[in-house]
């Protein structure tokens, strides 16, 4: 069973499987099909497989509302993203093949557009995605250490789902909070001049919910 | 809403709100920026207006949750307008005293006023605190006095009657000349003359033209562009339609970050509000101008804060910049004449059509023209948003309006412009800041970021934490930057774990003049700054870590180590047990020794020992027969 989705570039593929009848997020995976481009990565019990899912039907029809609502127009393509993200939480492989359909251009086109902008994600993030402030005024005031103390409370680097799907860990440059550094979001509430000894107490409200 | 169909309607409204306005006899303003809104400033507002009912005193007493006062060290903030009492760190529970007490009663919340920390003082009027003193808000001059989601605020004060009077007194030339004549200079970082863009676009023929604002603000570090557009959207939606009318375009685009919803949120309300009353749309104020204002989301690259970077991203592209000519002024969104300004330049301009050039013009220094806001931020006593008029030296700007270093610490350096600028020093304290006085000094104007350092803060890591800044963001697009400043990072990174020869030194100073030489954009141009200035500034930092493997500040891990003090350690094998990779040896009831070739440095061991024996040694241990790496 997949456990998580996880990105490319830290894929060490053990295997290409097919896991057709196995079921994640809603979508069926596919047979791999040796001739497509993009896949999707993913962890399970076994290690890492390059899946290719298939989206429900569903799924597929709200990505077209979406490129719809922009008149399938290819100069859109960022705000279709933007409310593909907002709509799905993520933007894997297969997603960005139907949005490339529907704006009629190549799903290179579209991949290099997600992958250029730090805002979109392929890897699906976690129920209370927690935001590390990095900006210089943070910086100084010791975020690198409040950054050290998620990742080992977490056991996830920056870029990564916990495997229960609960927490996931980037950081970001500057909320605008300066006055109250260093800063960390969890989903959209701040919290203020946290320090490693504060991390624990900002997991722990989030354990149960 | 009824539609605002000429100038003498707008006016005639003013009249209307202005009387409203009067009904009220005390006002509070409460602070509802990003920075006090994660400190509770809405139930503090809501708290406020329910008191208020309470007591039926809400026909006499207004709150306006406002934008940013800029002072955010101390938020949330209240001030009381009319005997100016300005009340810090206020929660929402203070609400009851500030009604009972200081409305009511009148008599003033000594321990919700602002001490002073030089003098220790308490000081109840904003005008006579350091903080605010020495500024002149011009761009922020409604934030923290109007209410931003209401355009009923704005046109009291004196919202578009810039607009107005462009519109029924001046024609597109005079407009462009009142800019150019008042000097006023792009606010983005550039400094190129605003008035000299909009005439070169106004001059190019075409079927439409754009105007485009820039709000993709990146640096980290800087959130003016978000406190204007959180604090006073209208100002800058007035600005865009001036602008239009100027340079005969009839659409608006402001290029916004996505990870700015509240100003998002104000800004889109703005906007729709603008429509109502027809001062955006089709026939404006009766005077057959036609301007109307789209969003365009920004989605996290720095990059795109150029402008032909921005303008490919708004056209669903990558944000890669491209060569220039042919200037965005020529050929821009969509291949058409475009005028792109940023958010804290456009708000400058409803100001300079109303008071006049000559006014704005006697502000600042004589090439750089006015004021700038800056994001003072750092290990400083006073952390917020000021607007200074240009020429103040960075003295006054640290230490009365900054209120000096935080702790009592020692000044060390401030970092001006952004992740593109450089580190000035002691020295450059008294230097008059101006656009080109920092260019000179190997800094720049930047958006306006200014991180102040202190003694513990290593500059070859600063330097570093630039670099690695500029790696990520950099858009890869041309071989100097994509290539040259991650070989920079990893000569740094080498310095810093203590690898460091004298040669790269030069490689350093070498590949920073190539890549400031041969990058395509104004990224890769300025990238190296951060490494030059510290280079300049603070060579011997550079020299120590190289030369004596030592850290002054003790930030460099790889250059300092754990010891335990022989006579100190009682044995409680306390640190022993708390040691992740147990590095510490010794028996019950002696000595500890520590291996320093297994220590990851974490620091736990000196958390846990309760007789202080174990400290940290500014030095690289030289611990094997192999010498010191």
């Amino acid at each position: 069973m997949i456990s998580k989705i996880i990105s490319e570039e830290k894929t060490n593929i053990i295997e290409e499987v097919n896991l057709a009848s196995k079921k994640e997020a809603g979508d069926t995976i596919q047979k791999l099909d040796k001739t497509a481009t993009m896949y999707t990565y993913a962890s399970t019990e076994k290690g890492n497989v390059k899946v290719k899912l298939k989206l429900s039907d569903e799924k597929i029809k709200k990505i077209q509302e979406i490129c719809q609502l922009f008149n399938n127009e290819a100069g859109e393509l960022i705000n279709v993203l933007h409310q593909t993200q907002h709509a799905l939480g993520y933007l894997p492989a297969e997603v960005q093949e139907v949005i490339a359909h529907s704006l009629n251009v190549s799903t290179a086109h579209v991949y290099g557009v997600v992958t250029f902008y730090s805002y979109f994600t392929m890897i699906p993030k976690g129920r209370f995605p927690i935001s590390i402030c990095t900006g210089t005024a943070c910086y100084v005031r010791g975020a690198e250490k409040v950054l050290e103390e998620f990742k080992r409370q977490l056991g996830i680097v920056v870029g990564e789902t916990s495997a229960d799907g609960k927490f996931s860990l980037s950081c970001l440059r500057c909320v605008g909070a300066c006055g109250l550094a260093p800063v960390v979001l969890v989903g959209e509430k701040v919290y203020g001049r946290v320090s490693p000894d504060g991390v624990k107490a900002i997991i722990e409200a989030y354990k149960d919910k | 809403m009824t539609k605002v169909t000429s100038l003498a309607d707008l006016k005639k409204m003013k009249e209307v709100l202005d009387a409203e306005r009067a009904k009220y006899t005390k006002h509070l303003h409460v602070c509802g920026g990003t920075g006090c809104h994660a400190a509770q400033s809405i139930g503090l507002d809501a708290n406020l207006k329910e008191i208020l009912a309470d007591k039926g005193l809400n026909q006499e007493v207004q709150v306006t949750m406002t934008g940013c006062f800029g002072f955010c060290e101390k938020g949330p903030i209240v001030k009381v307008v009319h005997d100016n009492t300005f009340y810090t760190e206020v929660t929402p529970k203070d609400a009851r005293d500030i009604v009972d007490e200081h409305i009511v009663k009148g008599s003033k919340i000594n321990r919700l006023l602002y001490t002073d920390p030089v003098t220790n003082e308490q000081v109840s009027d904003s005008q006579q605190m350091g903080f605010y003193k020495k500024q002149h808000r011009i761009a922020l001059r409604n934030c923290g006095a109007i209410n931003p989601e209401n355009i009923e605020d704005s046109i009291i004060n004196d919202g578009y009657l810039a607009l107005g009077k462009v519109l029924t007194q001046l024609d597109a030339q005079q407009t462009i000349d009142i800019i150019k004549k008042s000097g006023l200079r792009g606010r983005g970082g550039g400094g190129f003359p605003t008035g000299l863009k909009w005439d070169i676009t106004s001059k190019v023929t075409a079927d439409q033209k754009y105007v485009v604002c820039n709000a993709d603000e990146g640096d980290p570090g800087a959130f003016m562009d978000r406190a204007i557009l959180e604090g006073d959207p209208h100002s800058v939606i007035e600005a865009m339609a001036i602008c239009g009318y100027s340079i005969g375009a009839s659409i608006g685009l402001v290029y916004i970050r996505a990870e700015y919803p509240l100003a998002i949120t104000r800004l889109k309300m703005a906007i729709n509000q603008a429509r109502e009353l027809g001062l955006l749309g089709k026939n404006i104020l009766g005077k057959g101008f036609d301007f109307d204002i789209e969003l365009r989301y920004g989605a996290g690259a720095f990059v795109c804060g150029e402008e032909t970077a921005l303008i490919h991203s708004m056209e669903g592209l990558r944000g890669e910049p491209t060569f220039k000519p042919p200037f965005p002024s020529v050929s821009g969104y969509l291949g058409k004449p475009t005028n792109v300004n940023n958010v804290e330049t456009f708000a400058n301009i409803p100001v300079i059509i109303n008071n006049g050039a000559e006014w704005f013009a006697s502000i600042g220094t004589e090439k750089s023209k006015g004021t700038k806001v800056f994001a003072l931020a750092g290990k400083i006593n006073n952390v917020g948003l000021i607007e200074v008029p240009m020429g103040i030296t960075l003295r006054e700007i640290i230490f009365e309006i900054g209120g000096g270093i935080k702790d009592g610490k020692k000044f060390k350096a401030v970092q001006t412009g952004g992740p593109s600028g450089g580190c000035l020093t002691e020295k450059h304290l008294d230097t008059p800041i101006d656009y080109d006085n920092l260019v000179e000094v190997g800094s720049m104007m930047g958006s306006g970021g200014m991180i102040v350092l202190d003694e513990d803060d290593c500059m070859v890591s600063v330097a570093k934490f630039y670099l690695d800044f500029i790696v990520e963001e950099s858009c890869g697009k041309c071989t100097p930057c994509r290539i040259g400043n991650k070989r920079l990072y990893e000569i740094l990174e080498k310095i810093t774990q203590g690898k460091g020869t004298m040669e790269d030194m030069e490689r350093l100073k070498n590949l920073s003049s190539v890549i400031k030489d041969t990058s395509l954009c104004g990224l890769g141009q300025t990238s190296p700054n951060p490494v030059l200035s510290t280079i300049q500034n603070f060579k011997e930092e550079y020299l120590e870590h190289i030369i004596d493997k030592k850290c002054r500040s003790g930030q460099c891990k790889a250059l300092l180590h754990y010891d335990i003090e022989a006579e100190l350690c009682v044995g409680c094998t306390a640190c022993k047990r708390c040691c992740p990779v147990n590095a510490i040896t010794g028996d019950k009831k002696q000595p500890h020794v520590i291996n320093q070739d297994i220590c990851i440095k974490c620091g736990a061991c000196e958390e846990k020992c309760a007789f202080d024996a174990i400290s940290i040694k500014l030095e690289k241990k030289i611990h094997t027969e192999h010498g010191n790496d």
